[in-house]
C-alpha cells in the first residue's frame, strides 16, 4: 500500500501542453505513472507524443474524467489561471488536485480551499513538489530515481529537503513521500499525511520535515501524542531566520514569538518526536528505529 | 509587502473609506504646503515601518504651517528602533470622542480569512486580545462568500459597536472588505477607527500588507514599494530576479530550493559555533533548475558583498543532475573570472553525483574545495571564513 497514490492512480496534466508541463509529463511518464491525459481547451482532439506514448488532450477535466477514468489531476498552469483550473478540477469531482504551479496569490488559494470544502477532491498544494509512491505512481516533479519503494512514510512543506532525505534514506526507500507544499495556505497538512501514515500497513515509520512559519508543525505534534503510534522522525528547517523576512517559501516568515523553529522543535519533542538537528541528523536517527 | 501608513491612507481613500485630508512630505518646505492646504491644526507623523512612533518622538501636533515645517524638521531623519525616517505624513489634527478597532486579515492555521473588531481601539492590540479577549471579536469570512452588508452588521454587532455608529461602521467594513479583497492584502488594519465629536467615524491609522504574488494583477502596486530602504544587495539581487536575502554573517550561501538553502543556513551556524561564531551572510535559493548563468547571477552579488570571507554552494541535483550543475558551477567560475576571489565550498549530491564531482576534479578550480557532506561542507566553510 501506500497512500493517496497507488499503481491504479489515473493521472491526468492540466497544463501539459505548457513547457513545465510538457517536461514532466514526460518524466512521470518514464516513472511508470498512467498519465492517461492533458486538459487545454484550446487543443482538445489532439495527441501529444511523449517518446512514443500518445497523450490524448481533452477540453475539461470533466471530459478527461469520462473517457479515461482519471481520478487524479496535476496542475501546471501559470498563476494567473490556476484558480480557474483548480475550480474546475473541484466542480469535476475528481479525487485529487495536485497543484505545483508557484506564485499563486493567496486571496485564489483561500477561495479554492473554501470551494473544495464538502466536496470530493483532497488538493495537494500549491507551490509543491507533488507526491510519489515510489515505483508505483508519481504526481508531480519529484525526481523518482533518487530512491525507491520501501517502507518509510515522508510529509515536508520543502521539496529539495525531500528530495535530500529521499535520497539519504535511499536503501530503505518509502510507501509515499508528499510534498505538502510552502505557502501560507495549503491543501492537504501534515496531520492529513500523519493519519494516512498511521493507517497504511505498508508504512513503519515516518519523516515529517517542517518550516518555520505558522503553527501546522505545532498542530501535528499534538495530533502524534493523540493519535500516531509508529514512530517519527522530525526536522526542522529556519532556526537562523530572522523575523519578518520572507525566505522564499510565502509561508517561512516568522512573526513575534509564533511560528519560530524552535518553538516547533520544542513541541514536536514534547510529542515523542524524535527530531535531528540538520537533514543528516535526522536520518541517522530514522536509520537507528528501523535498523538499517 | 508591508505599506507605509501613507501609502495605505491613500488606498483606502481610493476605495471610498473616508480618512483625514492629508499628504506626504519628504522636505519640510513640503510639510509646511500641505499644512498651508489644509489649513487647519495637523499631525505631522514619521513614516517608518515599525511600531511605538509616538513614544519615540515621531508624531507632533502642529497647530499652523510654520509650526509644521519645524515639527517635520525635527521627525525627519529621526532613528526610530533602527528606522530612519525618510517621510512624514501631514494629516489634519482631529479630535477624538472614541477610539474602535477593525482588521480584516489571512488566519492561516483555519485556512480562512477572519475579521476582527473591538469598541476599544486605540491601544495595543495584541495586548487587548490577551487581556480580555471578550472585547475582541473574531468572526471567520468564508473566502468563496466574502462580506456584503448583512455579513459587516453580524460582525459589528459580535463587536457591540455603539448604536449611533453602527451604520457607518458597517458601510466601512464593506469597503474595507473591498480593499482586502480587491487590492490582495493579506492585512488590512485599521487602529484606531474613531470617531470624532461630529459623530463621524474615520480610518486615523492604517496597517496594510500586500500580497507580492498577486503583483500581476496589480500594475500600481510595483510603485508602493520602498525601494530607498533597501539594501543594496538585496535591490541588485532582485534585478537579477533572485531570491536572496542578506544577513549578518560571513559564509555566502547558494542553494536549490528554499527549505534546502533554510536548512543549509542553520547546518552553517552550528558548524560556526566552532569557529569563533561566524555566521552564514546570506540566504540565496537559485531555484530547482540552477542553470550555469543563475549560478553565475547568484555568485556574482554573493561574492560583491565585502562581508563574505567564504562561499558554500549547496546544491541537490534532482531535476537537474549534479553533472549539469557542476558545469554550471564551472562555467559560472568562468563568467566571472578575476571577480572570483574568496574560497568556495561546494557540496553536490544527488543524481550524477560522481560524475558532477569528477568535472570540478578536473576544472580543479583554485577556490573550489569539494566535500562530500552537508555537515561536513558547512563546517569547511565555517572554517575557512573564520581563517
Amino acid at each position: 500500500m501506500s497512500i493517496f497514490l497507488t499503481e491504479n492512480s489515473k493521472v491526468i496534466v492540466q497544463g501539459m501542453t505548457g513547457s513545465e508541463g510538457r517536461k514532466h509529463t514526460q518524466r512521470m511518464l518514464a516513472s511508470g505513472t498512467a498519465v492517461v491525459g492533458g486538459v487545454n481547451p484550446s487543443k482538445a482532439g489532439q495527441d501529444v507524443d511523449f517518446d512514443g506514448t500518445s497523450v490524448p488532450v481533452f477540453g475539461s477535466v470533466a471530459d478527461a474524467m469520462k473517457e479515461t477514468g482519471a481520478d487524479v489531476s496535476v496542475v501546471f498552469v501559470p498563476p494567473k489561471f490556476a484558480k480557474d483550473a483548480v475550480l474546475e478540477a473541484v466542480d469535476a469531482q475528481i479525487g485529487m488536485a495536485v497543484v505545483i504551479t508557484e506564485g499563486i496569490p493567496v486571496h485564489d488559494s483561500t477561495y479554492f480551499w473554501a470551494h473544495a470544502q464538502g466536496g470530493s477532491t483532497r488538493i495537494v498544494g500549491p507551490n509543491c513538489p507533488g507526491l510519489i509512491s515510489p515505483g508505483r505512481s508519481n504526481a508531480g516533479i519529484i525526481p523518482a530515481n533518487i530512491t525507491q519503494a520501501g517502507t518509510i512514510g515522508l510529509v515536508s512543506k520543502s521539496g529539495t529537503l525531500t528530495y535530500q532525505m529521499m535520497y539519504e534514506l535511499r536503501d530503505i526507500g518509502f510507501s509515499t513521500a508528499v510534498g505538502i507544499g510552502g505557502d501560507p495556505v495549503i491543501g492537504t497538512t501534515h496531520i492529513d499525511c500523519l493519519q494516512a501514515f498511521q493507517e497504511d500497513p505498508e508504512t513503519e515509520a515516518i519523516v515529517m520535515i517542517g518550516e518555520i512559519g505558522g503553527d501546522a508543525e505545532e498542530r501535528a505534534a499534538d495530533f502524534i501524542k493523540a493519535n500516531v503510534t509508529k514512530p517519527v522522525v522530525g526536522y526542522v528547517a529556519g532556526f537562523t531566520a530572522p523575523e519578518g523576512k520572507t525566505m522564499g517559501h510565502a509561508g517561512a516568515i516568522v512573526s513575534g514569538s509564533a511560528g519560530t523553529a524552535a518553538a516547533k522543535q520544542e513541541a514536536l519533542e514534547a510529542a515523542g518526536v524524535r527530531v535531528g538537528k540538520t537533514p543528516s541528523e535526522a536520518a541517522r536517527l530514522m536509520r537507528e528505529i528501523v535498523g538499517a | 509587502m508591508d505599506l507605509f501608513e501613507y501609502q495605505a491612507r491613500d488606498l483606502l481613500a481610493a476605495h471610498g473609506v473616508p480618512v483625514l485630508p492629508g499628504g506626504v512630505a519628504e522636505t519640510p518646505e513640503q510639510a509646511e504646503a500641505i499644512a498651508r492646504e489644509i489649513a487647519a491644526p495637523v499631525v505631522v507623523k514619521a513614516q517608518v515601518k515599525v511600531g511605538g512612533r509616538g513614544k519615540a518622538g515621531g508624531v507632533k501636533l502642529a497647530d499652523d504651517p510654520e509650526s509644521a515645517k519645524a515639527r517635520a524638521q525635527d521627525i525627519l531623519g529621526l532613528d526610530i528602533k533602527g528606522h530612519i525616517t525618510h517621510r512624514v505624513m501631514v494629516a489634519q489634527a482631529s479630535d477624538i470622542a472614541e477610539e474602535y478597532y477593525f482588521s480584516y486579515l489571512l488566519d492561516r492555521s483555519n485556512r480562512t480569512f477572519l475579521a476582527m473588531a473591538s469598541k476599544e481601539g486605540g491601544m495595543e492590540i495584541e495586548q487587548l486580545a490577551v487581556e480580555r479577549p471578550e472585547a475582541l471579536a473574531r468572526i471567520p469570512v468564508d473566502a468563496s462568500v466574502g462580506v456584503d452588508a448583512q455579513k459587516a452588521a453580524e460582525i459589528v454587532d459580535a463587536a457591540g459597536f455603539p448604536a449611533e455608529v453602527r451604520d457607518q461602521v458597517i458601510a466601512i467594513a464593506v469597503q474595507l472588505w473591498d480593499v482586502f479583497t480587491k487590492e490582495d492584502a493579506t492585512l488590512v488594519e485599521i487602529n484606531p477607527l474613531a470617531k470624532a465629536p461630529d459623530g463621524t467615524v474615520l480610518a486615523l491609522d492604517a496597517k496594510v500588507t500586500l500580497d507580492e504574488n498577486a503583483s500581476f494583477r496589480h500594475g500600481d502596486h510595483d510603485a508602493l514599494e520602498d525601494s530607498a530602504s533597501a539594501d543594496p544587495l538585496e535591490a541588485a539581487a532582485k534585478e537579477k530576479d533572485l531570491n536572496y536575502v542578506k544577513l549578518q554573517g560571513e559564509v555566502g550561501i547558494i542553494g536549490n530550493g528554499a527549505g534546502l538553502v533554510m536548512s543549509t543556513l542553520d547546518v552553517v551556524a552550528y558548524a560556526g559555533e566552532e569557529f569563533g561564531g561566524v555566521r552564514p551572510a546570506n540566504f540565496l535559493d537559485i531555484g530547482g533548475g540552477a542553470s550555469a548563468e543563475v549560478m553565475a547571477n547568484g555568485l556574482g552579488i554573493i561574492l560583491s558583498d565585502p562581508a563574505v570571507k567564504s562561499v558554500f554552494v549547496n546544491v541537490f541535483g534532482g531535476i537537474t543532475a549534479c553533472d549539469a550543475v557542476a558545469n554550471g558551477i564551472v562555467h559560472a567560475l568562468g563568467i566571472l573570472g578575476d571577480e572570483a576571489t574568496k574560497p568556495l565550498v561546494v557540496r553536490l549530491d544527488g543524481n550524477n553525483v560522481e560524475e558532477g564531482r569528477r568535472i570540478l576534479a578536473e576544472a580543479a578550480h583554485p577556490l573550489v574545495t569539494v566535500v562530500d557532506t552537508m555537515d561536513g561542507a558547512a563546517r569547511r566553510a565555517a572554517e575557512l571564513a573564520a581563517a
